[in-house]
């Protein structure tokens, strides 16, 4: 099997060395470098998940991809995920479509909702309408990436009568993947659209996501489609050794955590939760670049994943922390990573 | 005595893991969703081996104890006269953050609200406060040195025993509330939504947390 391996963030906001805030502007910027830097680390993806809120002021991540874009030769560069439900599908393929033409055919999307929610007041969406905006925003996405003249019509947006929407892409249809919380249901909507899974384990044993690996490939088998990949994303931080990476994530775990658990209903973390979710049966992978390597390498072996993308920074976490973890990604974990599966 | 059958509505996150502890615990059960079952013959073969995928019509009318696990916006969409003289479980929530406002629900504690939808039925609110992660993983036998709590209300005392029965069965310790008003405190927002709390802290929160519904 060929194994890939990517780097997402959510723009998480930097702070100093003193732990005070940088501007928006300077962590947008500051990511550009990483996205960049990720490449020369010897990174596979890089990307780029939209958030609206102050902790996480990325909501146009992929005018971000394609400053990297510019700057970079061979990383691939995606959403991690778009929210296509409070989006527009022909706008959302318009700009991955312009991104693959100035990338050179290296971009990829994501869809999903994430677990973020804040867009959809925002852009005047009920969150009740969820299920039908990403079905049908789906489907429609699935006749774009086509190519070739679209028509469709639906209660979400304005129909299409044989519309031609450009820019053509030169190399093929995007990659397209579709981000799974732990909704069996989604992972079937995947399979039958012909779309990867990627599967977003944040809490809790990644084993027990086996079981929909091998629903998507059953899937798949019904609906005749040729098999597809699947995709890990999960959070972690690497250092130089385990004690340095988990002083360094856990005070920024918690506090981002205890922020937005109130309306995500997540249990305020403890350190005895935090070591449980640090350790070989959690879902982070924070330690130094042996053991989070060993950990990647259990678990795609037991979801038979081909891809794992680590969801790296938290906010709080400086510019420099970020780039020692994305050197220590790319330069160790990656090829210790690759040893241990070949 | 023998358990009774179960039907679960709904196979998004919470049917699926309720009924896996169900059978595990040797219920007869069926799972449905709002369509055809042959949709759903993929999920319970690999994940919910055992659970029979029907028609939600057939699931309801076979039942002694119907679970409902879909979103609270899709519970409109039950025909009542379906659940008449059946035992309800409503783990369903009323959580404007990740579902949007709905107006019916916007006032009062939500199961008060389905039972007086579902008028011909006893309903108990129960499995709503755990995470459907931890639902699974934290589940364990009677006795068992870490075994935690769980919450049962409904304003038929003997419904609620039957369905604290069905949490133990399932791996809880049941905690018994006397109304269905009184299972406000296990709503999002409330002191032991979303923690898996041992008896004795469960008990405390619950405590607490209905001096401040008074």
């Amino acid at each position: 099997m060929t194994y890939t391996f990517g780097l997402d963030t959510f723009g998480d906001r930097n702070a100093d060395a003193d732990g005070k805030p940088l501007s928006h502007a300077q962590t947008i910027r500051n990511v550009a470098e990483e996205g960049v830097f990720a490449e020369q680390a010897g990174v596979d993806f890089f990307g780029i998940g939209e958030h609206h809120t102050e902790y996480f002021p990325m909501p146009a991540g992929d005018v971000v991809l394609a400053a990297i874009a510019a700057r970079t030769e061979r990383i691939r560069l995606g959403s991690a995920v778009t929210v296509l439900s409070s989006d527009d599908p022909v706008r959302v393929y318009q700009r991955y479509a312009t991104l693959n033409a100035i990338s050179g055919g290296r971009a990829e999307v994501i869809l999903g909702r994430g677990s973020s929610i804040e867009s959809f007041p925002l852009f005047g969406y009920d969150l009740a309408d969820y299920e039908e905006l990403f079905e049908e925003k789906a489907t429609l996405f699935a006749e774009l990436v086509k190519g070739g003249p679209v028509t469709w019509a639906g209660k979400t947006r304005a129909p299409l009568i044989g519309q031609d929407v450009v820019p053509h892409t030169e190399s093929g249809p995007l990659p397209v993947w579709i981000g799974v919380g732990g909704n069996p249901q989604s992972v079937i909507r995947a399979a039958r659209l012909g779309f990867s899974l990627a599967l977003a384990i944040i809490g809790g044993p990644p084993a027990r996501f086996a079981a929909y690996s091998q629903l998507f490939e059953r899937a798949l088998e019904r609906f005749g489609r040729p098999p597809l990949p699947v995709m890990v994303h999960s959070p972690g931080h690497i250092a130089v050794t385990d004690e340095q990476a988990k002083a360094e994530f856990w005070p920024r775990w918690r506090d981002i955590i205890t922020l937005i658990a109130p309306e995500r209903g997540f249990a305020i973390p403890t350190e005895e939760s935090f070591d449980a979710e640090t350790g070989p049966d959690g879902a982070l992978y924070v330690g130094s670049p042996e053991t989070v390597a060993q950990k990647i390498a259990a678990n795609l072996r037991v979801l038979g994943a081909s891809r794992f993308d680590l969801k790296y920074g938290m906010p709080g976490l400086t510019h420099e922390q970020l780039m020692t973890n994305i050197e220590l990604y790319g330069g160790q974990v990656i090829p210790r990573v690759r040893e241990l599966l070949s | 005595m023998k358990p009774g059958k179960l039907a679960v509505l709904g196979a998004g996150h919470v049917g699926p893991v309720i009924a896996r502890l169900a059978i595990k615990a040797g219920y007869p059960v069926a799972i449905a969703t709002s369509g055809d079952p042959e949709d759903l013959a993929l999920i319970t073969e690999l994940m919910i081996p055992g659970a029979q995928p029907r028609w939600s019509r057939d699931a309801m009318a076979e039942a002694d104890i119907v679970v409902l696990a879909l979103p609270l916006h899709r519970f409109g969409e039950i025909e009542p006269g379906l659940l008449n003289g059946k035992l309800v479980v409503d783990a369903m929530n009323y959580w404007p953050a990740t579902e949007g406002v709905l107006e019916d629900f916007s006032r009062g504690g939500s199961s008060e609200i389905v039972a007086r939808r579902l008028a011909g039925s006893t309903l108990i609110k129960a499995f709503n406060h755990i995470g459907y992660h931890e639902l699974e993983d934290r589940a364990r036998p009677a006795g068992a040195p870490d075994r935690r709590a769980a919450g049962v209300a409904g304003d038929d005392p003997a419904a609620v025993a039957a369905i604290a029965e069905l949490i133990d069965q399932l791996g809880y310790d049941p905690v018994r509330l006397e109304t269905l008003r009184a299972g406000r405190v296990l709503e999002p927002g409330g002191p032991v939504f979303g923690l898996v709390l041992p008896l004795d802290e469960f008990e405390r929160a619950v405590r607490v947390g209905a001096r401040s519904l008074a």
